[in-house]
């Protein structure tokens, strides 16, 4: 056979080959090649999301990063260059440290409570047989409340006039006065925020439960008689990736979600009563009025955040195994 | 066919009538039947005339009404018309060019304006330095001490003129098994008000008045300090009951009957006539005898109304005729009352008398008594920037007081401290 020329839509079709290939990474690694026939639909796809993010996260952003640098009059007349001095009022204020702090605690024990306890509630509802999906309704429900109300809920149980866990502490000879008493406050807050979170983490939890394999318990329970051991050594490994994605998911939540039920809880006055430095961010910037403290404030708060994520990923999430 | 025809042109009728009024919107900070009676007034306005319709919308609380009507200005959407509160003063008046002086708007929609007209105790409060009316003072309040009178009779005690007197009959009440005071805003009524009916200065510059520039907050003086020890001594003592910084925390007690007596506002009483089932009555809000000079007025509270710049002519002579028409004695004498705030016209509190209406309601009468009290020299108003901060700074240390975890001078001096950093950062943002 000799060679024939290439006719014009072979040659064609020979060059865009070549530059799909090039478009989707094809050379680097056959096995994650993507599969678009042209270059454009994934942007397509990203497009709707991207503007999303462009529009609520990265417009915004830029424009807390330039107000933070800046003092301004609240009706926008007038705004003068003050270099670092938002950043440093804030880091050396004692109401903003004291909120930090306490941010910081609410975390870890907002986060552990509603993980553990949502761990432990998981691994019994999976033993449970009889009645086992009332009971898992039982529990789950509670998600389905959004947080201003489970706030309100929480409050008429704490409420200092006839609440009734007022009332049990009493019994116990404590006067309970969440709202006036810094940690009565703290406690009533660390309640209602894990209450709310539970079912979240327990959904988590039962689902990646019910993915072990049958054949690995069967054999687990050959070698070993101790239930706690099983949990420890065979079911709590394979829970990791759950377990690590519930963390990054509910450290989030203590710092951003639980806003609604701070709000309820401190009716607009917040007194000395806690706050995380989310709400402190809406105080100064929504209610006080002063737009560069609190645009400093959240830029200080993003970059905690994002380091915060970074080392999540970087060195927790090695000793995740995803199987 | 031909009825729904005709249906359709009136119709067409009355919308084109609707369309040719000119809409105006004004933005306030009322809930409950406070927020009933706007609705009211401004019906009454719209039956009133044809040129001009209003639409009142609640956005939340005081705090929240001024932060949306910032946020509604910086993007161009500002209402015609917003109700700053007392605190929120000094930031919407030094923000020139945000509002039209009330005074301005009205004498350049041509329509009269009278300052002597309103009584003396409210004229200064919304005004610049030189008189000249900023805001239209609307809802005054002043905080007065309720008292459930069978509560009194029971522990064979008369409500307090003074603290001293409170401190005498306080014991008498509580042995008869209520708690002998409660109160429910202690920045309004324990620090600016402490310091107007005790005529003593608050601030440098005249109480702000002045300048922005260099003004300093007072109030780690001996007397304020005083106040407060005594306040915590009583709680100890379970003479007052401290409920936190919620207002309703500290109300409901006396709605309860669990409370003889609550400093409120005179705004309450329209509220309290609804939730309380008891006999009540009123006094003015006490002072200390044993400060000299002490006995003088109180600072108007509650909110005023500001014409917000930036918006066409024609809904700004709509504007300055809601506020003529706000300020008619009709209309005060309605308002005050179904809510309790005072009239804030000498004619509309002539009207009331003549109608006979505090022969009903004498407690009715107080409020706008202890405003027309003799003024001294610290009792017109003050004027502090970021003051709504200034005031959680306050709320923040008296928790701390009442809760044992600090000291009352202490407290005080921190609240001056941090309030002072706030008023040289907001003498920045003011330049």
């Amino acid at each position: 056979m000799t060679d024939t020329p290439l006719t014009l839509a072979q040659t064609d079709g020979r060059a865009l080959a070549r530059l799909r290939r090039w478009w989707s990474g094809e050379t680097a690694n056959p096995v994650k090649r993507v599969q678009f026939d042209r270059p454009l639909t994934p942007w397509m796809f990203l497009l709707p999301q991207l503007a999303v993010v462009a529009i609520f996260f990265y417009w915004p952003s830029v424009q807390a990063v330039t107000s933070s640098f800046y003092l301004e009059d609240p009706f926008g007349f007038g705004a003068t260059f003050v270099g670092l001095d938002n950043y440093t009022d804030a880091l050396t204020s004692r109401g903003y440290l004291s909120t930090a702090s306490f941010t910081a605690f609410f975390c870890v024990v907002v986060t552990a409570l509603s993980l553990g306890i949502g761990l432990l509630l998981a691994v019994k509802a999976d033993k449970v047989i009889r009645g086992a999906e009332t009971y898992k309704t039982l529990l789950i429900s509670v998600y389905a409340i959004a947080p201003p109300v489970a706030g309100l809920i929480g409050m008429m149980f704490f409420d200092m006039h006839m609440g009734p866990f007022t009332e049990i502490a009493a019994w116990f000879g404590h006067d309970l006065r969440v709202g006036i008493d810094y940690w009565d406050t703290a406690s009533a807050l660390i309640v209602i925020s894990v209450w709310k979170q539970i079912p979240y983490n327990f959904i988590f939890f039962l689902s990646g439960l019910q993915s072990v394999p049958v054949s690995v318990r069967e054999a687990a329970l050959i070698d070993a008689r101790s239930g706690w051991r099983r949990f420890r050594d065979i079911t709590l490994p394979l829970l990791a990736p759950t377990a690590f994605f519930l963390l990054v998911i509910n450290i989030t939540y203590t710092m951003f979600d639980t806003f609604p039920i701070i709000d309820v809880i401190v009716k607009d006055k917040p007194a000395n009563n806690p706050m995380t430095l989310v709400y402190k961010v809406y105080l100064d910037g929504f209610k006080g009025n002063d737009i560069g403290g609190s645009s400093a404030q959240s830029v200080i708060l993003m970059v905690v955040v994002a380091a915060l994520t970074v080392l999540q990923f970087r060195f927790l999430e090695r000793r995740v195994h995803y199987g | 066919m031909i009825k729904t025809a005709s249906t359709s042109i009136a119709f067409a009728l009355t919308a084109s009538t609707a369309l040719a009024a000119t809409d105006i919107t004004w933005w306030h900070g009322m809930g409950g039947r406070n927020g009933e009676v706007i609705n009211e007034i401004s019906q009454q306005f719209n039956d009133a005339q044809d040129q001009c319709n209003l639409t009142p919308v609640s956005r939340g609380t005081y705090e929240e009404a001024l932060s949306s009507g910032i946020a509604a200005f910086r993007s161009g959407e500002q209402p015609n018309i917003l109700q700053v509160f007392d605190a929120g003063a000094a930031t919407i008046i030094s923000a020139e060019g945000a509002t039209i002086p009330a005074e301005d708007l009205i004498t350049g929609a041509g329509e009269e304006f009278d300052r002597e007209a309103f009584i003396a105790g409210v004229r200064n409060f919304y005004a610049d330095s030189d008189g000249k009316f900023i805001g239209m003072p609307f809802n005054s309040s002043a905080p007065i001490l309720y008292y459930n009178r069978a509560a009194l009779e029971e522990a064979g005690v008369e409500p307090p003129q003074t603290w001293e007197e409170f401190e005498q009959i306080a014991p008498a009440l509580r042995d008869a098994g209520y708690i002998p005071m409660t109160a429910s805003q202690l920045t309004w009524m324990m620090v600016e008000n402490f310091k107007s009916r005790n005529n003593q200065q608050f601030a440098t510059n005249n109480n702000g008045y002045d300048v922005v520039e260099g003004t300093e907050i007072i109030v780690s003086d001996e007397n304020q300090v005083m106040m407060f020890e005594k306040l915590k001594e009583w709680a100890d003592e379970d003479l007052y009951g401290f409920y936190g910084a919620g207002w309703a925390d500290n109300l409901k007690p006396f709605e309860e009957g669990e409370a003889a007596m609550w400093i409120g506002s005179s705004g309450s009483f329209g509220g309290l006539q609804q939730s309380a089932d008891f006999d009540f009555d009123a006094v003015y809000m006490p002072y200390w005898d044993s400060i000299e000079g002490a006995g003088t007025q109180s600072f108007i509270g509650g909110a005023a109304l500001f014409a917000m710049a930036g918006r066409p002519d024609e809904e700004n002579a709509c504007t300055a005729r809601f506020f003529t028409f706000l300020t008619s004695p009709e209309t005060q004498f309605f308002w005050h009352r179904s809510t309790g705030y005072v009239p804030i016209t000498e004619a509309a509190y002539e009207m009331a008398k003549s109608e006979g209406y505090y022969d009903d309601q004498p407690v009715a009468e107080v409020g706008i008594q202890q405003l027309m009290l003799e003024g001294g020299e610290w009792s017109k108003g003050y004027r502090l920037g970021f003051y709504p901060q200034i005031r959680t700074v306050m709320e923040r240390e008296f928790n701390r007081i009442f809760s044992d975890e600090v000291a009352v001078q202490d407290a005080f001096d921190i609240i001056e401290e941090e309030g002072n950093a706030l008023l040289a950062r907001f003498a920045k943002t003011a330049q």
